[in-house]
């Protein structure tokens, strides 16, 4: 179907103007060597083949199980206020906010935006968003690589290996080395080595760790941190925003740069975007800081306004000095976020850490009582890592069952044994008391008929997608 | 545009002030006035041996960015610190307040490859 | 924080006042965080504003109404693609079945999305005449990284390590060097000829056997086709360097120039111009990056895989070693591909077609309206959009490109890019797109006419504009000298407690 407002009359009044019969002269600059003789595409459909199409595709799709899966990206309750104040065209159709005079809406929400995160951070200076969280901390890693001349960084094993994987990719080029820290025998990452890996080799540009880390667990922060700046280099924190509601902002604890997912504050997983990377770090380091600024300024009259600063850092300006190539960012994500916060205050935030908390314990106990006991001891969030035998098999039996039992640590480190009968659960506000006993009583099933079903890890999973086959 | 007799000038539109064996640095009223509002301004630790030709700092506007080169080699013994919170003194002042820094030159004979006033005078004029 | 004079509307902290607002779930058990060690708790308190929800809902309607968009009007911002979005598309990514679906959930539960992606893979290798694409890249510059970074890997595999130099048109998009950076290389600048096209001259020159790529934007961010396109890939091929196309200005050839069929190695595409993503103030986008064949080993993990027996499934970590590896978390922005999906498959490849030729045709024709007033500096067809310059305006009447793009503010119009491509003085780049009708156009012509006018009657009436936006212009030599990036949380009394 076609959304274009030209009728065949304009499409002549236009060319009769230009001299011309038809469109082809205006193509003549295409030498005919390389000239496409049109697409070899499906032919246009109407709108309401294209729903129906596209409800066809979503409906393949398995949202309808009690989901305990979050590794990083959360489920909760996004108030209809939300969604309702994004999809206004005003700002979801607006441009960069190149032209400040038309642009204050944009403006002022990233600022308000940037305000948020630095309060919940405790950091002074947030970037109008990266990616996602994976890339921010590339980003932050590479700010802390520019910031001290230095050219290694230490990450914790126990940060997502996906955003590890990230900053393999962005270091490679610069050929800066990513050195893995340990875990020590309680899940977190092991300090000593660390104290280890600062005393020995090149000078260390950065430390990164997790809060909570990629099991679920809280790391002891501030002790990393003195370590870390004991021995020069900065430290940055991963973090989960609606985490920080009730625990210590990473700038309390002395976190120079902080990066995290910002989706868990709005916005739908959408199978892993759009999503929205937080940045932010202290004052010192605001000209290290990849990404578009807002800050506030006056109008000729006097009057409060905003507009992108600091801009000479970019790269359209900076060209191949820029710190880095970003251009694009989430602020559509940002606003969402922006939006989310203002609608549930600290008090709402709050609830909503705690709650998912408080459920995650109802969790834990009830997966306990049927054998699937806590890998680790030491304090948890709303997420953690249990022991299940088999855990691959009995995950995938469970997806029979409507329960989506988080996931398998095997497939994050797949050459790890102690991780090798491990699943990774998560509850946020929304997980109910009857999803818990769901889960609770499928795993106790599937454990007790595990031993006559030897070969369930190689079955396939019959779901709704692929009867349809 | 202001190009005072008695200072050096370079093809990158600095200027250099010759006392003895030191030379004050800045960028010319010329240069500044492409730049737009000077808004940040980058310069070199005390103590850092500069080669000539090599990059020292940068010079930020609103919407530009450009690099300053040392015009002779030397060690920095002073960087104006005032640039910091008041980046705007280049624009108003660039061969006074607004200086950047101010080098031991390592070989002061060089000096005679600079441009006199008049002859970056002409160069101005041109572009 | 302090107000410094009249504000168009309170900040979320301003509005705060402290016991409003904030239930959304039940409330938590008293005991919720006895889990948690007192070093870990936050013991700052929690300033984020409070508000009642119509309060939040009133906020935010008033500063969308002082957002310009597409939405609201004619958005001609060159290099940018601002075209109508269908409402089918944003419909579409919303769906429950594509929104709630979770990056981590097992393939057997993602198999719409994966069907999707894996179709709009084909469907974007089609339009681009590449072998494969990937859509993982999270915008159009990460777009180029991937590119770039696989071109890297290509010529490393073949133990070729001596290829340390990028080289770019002077006529570029920031992010194309600025990527060569990122990815280790060398950039080399090369020039324009007169034509506006690259000058074959002096790229010859540049190539050498430390070329690894060249990146070329074709259209060109001047609005005008590389008319010696088969000349120029020949020579970069000879020297054993691989070509690079950005594909922002994608929108003018659909149909007419397929980059891989003409001998690109690598494009990227972005979603968010071409095939109806809407811009969001800046982001979210997505940048797919197509590959010749001779890279597709190198291309993102992970990629998604079609079983032999039609069903979907992602590639595992590590299955792929010669990959360049993972540029995100996710696969990518789902959402923002799903609109592409539906853009594409709404449009079909004649649909499509006709987009690019209506693009064109507009730009022609409105570049041919403002030749009255205004100077063409390039006189041969455009593409989507072309350049126009304030230049002789500036000469007779002091008035610059910013002064007409701050006065159209006022007639009602988003200004065109300004000061950009740089080797363009007082460049204006127009870009009218396919979705503005013919009196919209004529409008908007008449709009710069009239502006060319009143600098000669009234210039300052011109070189103070906007008079009729939200705001005058603004002091940005201010906001960076003393960067005010944040609002102060409110303090004592006023101060909100979490608990």
């Amino acid at each position: 179907m076609g959304y274009g407002p030209h009728t065949p009359q304009d499409r002549a009044h236009m060319l009769r103007v230009l001299g011309l019969d038809s469109v082809e002269a205006l193509f003549a600059d295409i030498p005919e060597a390389v000239r496409a003789r049109g697409l070899d595409l499906p032919a246009p459909e109407s709108e309401l083949e294209t729903a129906d199409r596209l409800r066809a595709l979503a409906g393949r799709n398995r949202v309808d199980l009690a989901s305990f899966l979050g590794a990083g990206v959360y489920r909760h309750h996004i108030p209809p206020v939300v969604d309702q104040i994004v999809s206004r065209g005003e700002f979801a159709t607006a441009y960069t906010p190149y032209q400040p005079e038309i642009s204050q809406g944009t403006l002022q929400t990233i600022y308000e935006f940037q305000s948020l995160i630095a309060q919940l951070t405790g950091l002074d200076v947030v970037s109008a968003s990266h990616y996602d969280g994976a890339t921010a901390t590339a980003e932050g890693a590479l700010m802390a690589v520019r910031a001290t001349r230095r050219g290694r960084v230490l990450a914790s094993r126990a940060i997502p290996p996906p955003y590890l994987a990230t900053c393999r990719t962005y270091f490679e080029p610069a050929g800066l080395a990513l050195e893995l820290l340990p875990s020590a025998a309680d899940g977190t990452t092991d300090l000593e080595a660390l104290g280890r890996a600062l005393a020995t080799g090149d000078p260390v540009a950065a430390v990164l760790l997790g809060q909570p880390n990629a099991f679920g667990l809280l790391e002891p922060m501030a002790e990393a941190a003195a370590l870390a700046h004991g021995a020069g280099a900065l430290f940055v924190a991963v973090v989960e925003p609606v985490s920080l509601a009730v625990l210590a902002p990473p700038g309390a604890y002395g976190a120079d740069i902080c990066a995290g997912e910002g989706q868990p504050l709005g916005i739908a997983p959408q199978y892993g975007g759009p999503s929205l990377g937080l940045l932010a770090c202290t004052t010192a380091l605001t000209r290290q800081i990849p990404g578009r600024l807002v800050g506030r300024t006056t109008d000729t009259e006097g009057r409060r306004a905003f507009v992108m600063t600091l801009r000479a850092r970019e790269q359209d300006i900076r060209r191949e000095r820029a710190a880095s190539n970003i251009c694009t960012n989430q602020a559509l994500c940002a606003l969402t976020a922006t939006v989310y916060l203002a609608a549930l205050g600290p008090h709402g935030l709050r609830d909503v850490a705690a709650l998912g908390a408080a459920r995650a314990r109802e969790l834990e106990q009830a997966l306990a009582a049927v054998g699937a006991p806590r890998l680790h001891r030491g304090p948890y969030l709303a997420e953690f890592a249990v022991r299940v035998p088999r855990a691959t098999a009995v995950h995938a039996a469970l997806l029979e069952r409507g329960v989506l039992a988080g996931l398998p640590l095997a497939r994050w480190y797949p050459d790890d044994p102690d991780l090798a009968e491990a699943l990774l659960v998560c509850a946020t506000e929304l997980t109910s008391g009857q999803e818990i006993r769901r889960f609770a009583d499928g795993l106790a099933a599937v454990l007790a008929t595990d031993a006559e079903r030897p070969s369930a890890a190689d079955a396939a999973v019959p779901t709704a997608a692929g009867a349809a086959r | 545009m202001d190009v005072p007799d008695g200072l050096r000038y370079t093809d990158d539109h600095e200027w250099l002030r010759l006392e003895g064996e030191e030379g004050t640095i800045g960028i010319t009223a010329y240069a500044a006035d492409q730049l737009g509002d000077v808004v940040f301004v980058e310069l070199p630790a005390v103590g850092t041996q500069l080669e000539a030709g090599k990059t020292l700092g940068v010079v930020e506007s609103v919407k530009a960015v450009s690099d300053l080169y040392a015009p002779l080699a030397g060690e920095v013994v002073a960087v104006n610190e005032a640039l910091a919170d008041h980046p705007e003194l280049v624009n108003s002042a660039p061969y006074g307040e607004g200086w950047m820094l101010r080098l031991r030159l390592a070989e002061a004979v060089a000096a005679d490859g600079l441009k006199d006033a008049a002859a970056y005078r002409e160069l101005i004029a041109a572009a | 924080m302090s107000v410094l004079g009249p504000t168009l509307q309170p900040t979320l902290d301003e509005l705060s006042r402290p016991g409003r607002g904030g239930t959304r779930v039940p409330h938590p058990p008293a005991d919720a965080l006895e889990g948690i060690p007192a070093a870990a708790h936050r013991v700052e308190p929690l300033a984020l504003p409070e508000l009642d929800e119509p309060s939040v809902v009133r906020h935010f309607t008033n500063l969308s109404k002082l957002n310009y968009s597409v939405d609201t009007g004619c958005y001609p911002l060159g290099s940018c693609t601002m075209k109508y979005n269908p409402k089918l598309d944003e419909w579409g990514a919303r769906l429950p079945g594509f929104a709630e679906l979770h990056p981590l959930a097992p393939d057997a539960l993602a198999q719409g999305t994966l069907e999707l992606l894996w179709e709009l893979e084909g469907l974007l290798a089609e339009i681009g005449g590449m072998a494969a694409v990937s859509l993982q890249p999270a915008a159009g510059a990460q777009g180029e990284l991937t590119g770039i970074l696989m071109i890297r890997a290509y010529h490393l595999a073949r133990g070729d390590h001596g290829r340390s130099e990028v080289i770019v048109p002077d006529s570029a998009h920031g992010t194309n060097p600025a990527t060569a950076s990122m990815a280790g290389f060398r950039t080399v600048t090369v020039p324009s000829a007169p034509d506006g096209g690259v000058d074959l001259e002096a790229l010859r020159a540049a190539l050498g056997p430390q070329t690894a790529a060249v990146m070329i934007t074709n259209p060109s961010t001047l609005g005008l086709f590389e008319a010696r396109i088969v000349e120029l890939l020949e020579a970069v091929h000879a020297v054993g360097a691989l070509a690079y196309m950005d594909g922002a200005n994608l929108n003018a050839i659909m149909g007419r120039f397929r980059p891989g069929q003409a001998g690109f190695d690598v494009m990227h595409f972005n979603t968010h111009k071409t095939f109806s993503t809407p811009h969001g103030g800046g982001g979210p986008g997505a940048g797919p990056v197509g590959v010749a064949a001779p890279l597709v080993p190198f291309l993102p993990e992970p990629r998604v895989m079609r079983e032999a027996d039609g069903s979907f499934r992602l590639e595992r970590p590590g299955e792929r070693p010669s990959s360049i590896g993972r540029l995100r978390a996710g696969v990518g922005s789902t959402g923002v591909l799903v609109r592409a999906y539906a853009y594409i498959r709404a449009h079909g490849g004649t649909g499509l077609r006709q987009v690019s030729d209506d693009a064109v045709l507009a730009a022609n024709y409105l570049r041919a309206r403002l030749g009255e007033a205004y100077e063409i500096p390039y006189q041969r067809p455009c593409m989507h959009e072309f350049v126009a310059t304030s230049r002789p305006l500036k000469a007779a009447t002091g008035v610059r490109t910013l002064d007409v793009a701050k006065r159209l503010i006022d007639k009602g119009f988003h200004p065109p890019t300004i000061y950009f491509p740089l080797i363009v003085e007082e460049a204006m780049l127009v870009e009218p797109t396919e979705t503005e009708d013919l009196a919209t156009l004529d409008a908007l012509a008449a709009a710069f006419v009239e502006i060319a006018g009143e600098a000669r009657t009234d210039p300052e009436l011109v070189k103070s504009a906007p008079h009729e936006a939200p705001l005058r212009r603004l002091d940005e030599a201010a906001a960076a000298r003393q960067p005010d990036l944040r609002w102060r949380p409110m303090t004592g009394a006023q101060t909100p407690c979490p608990d």
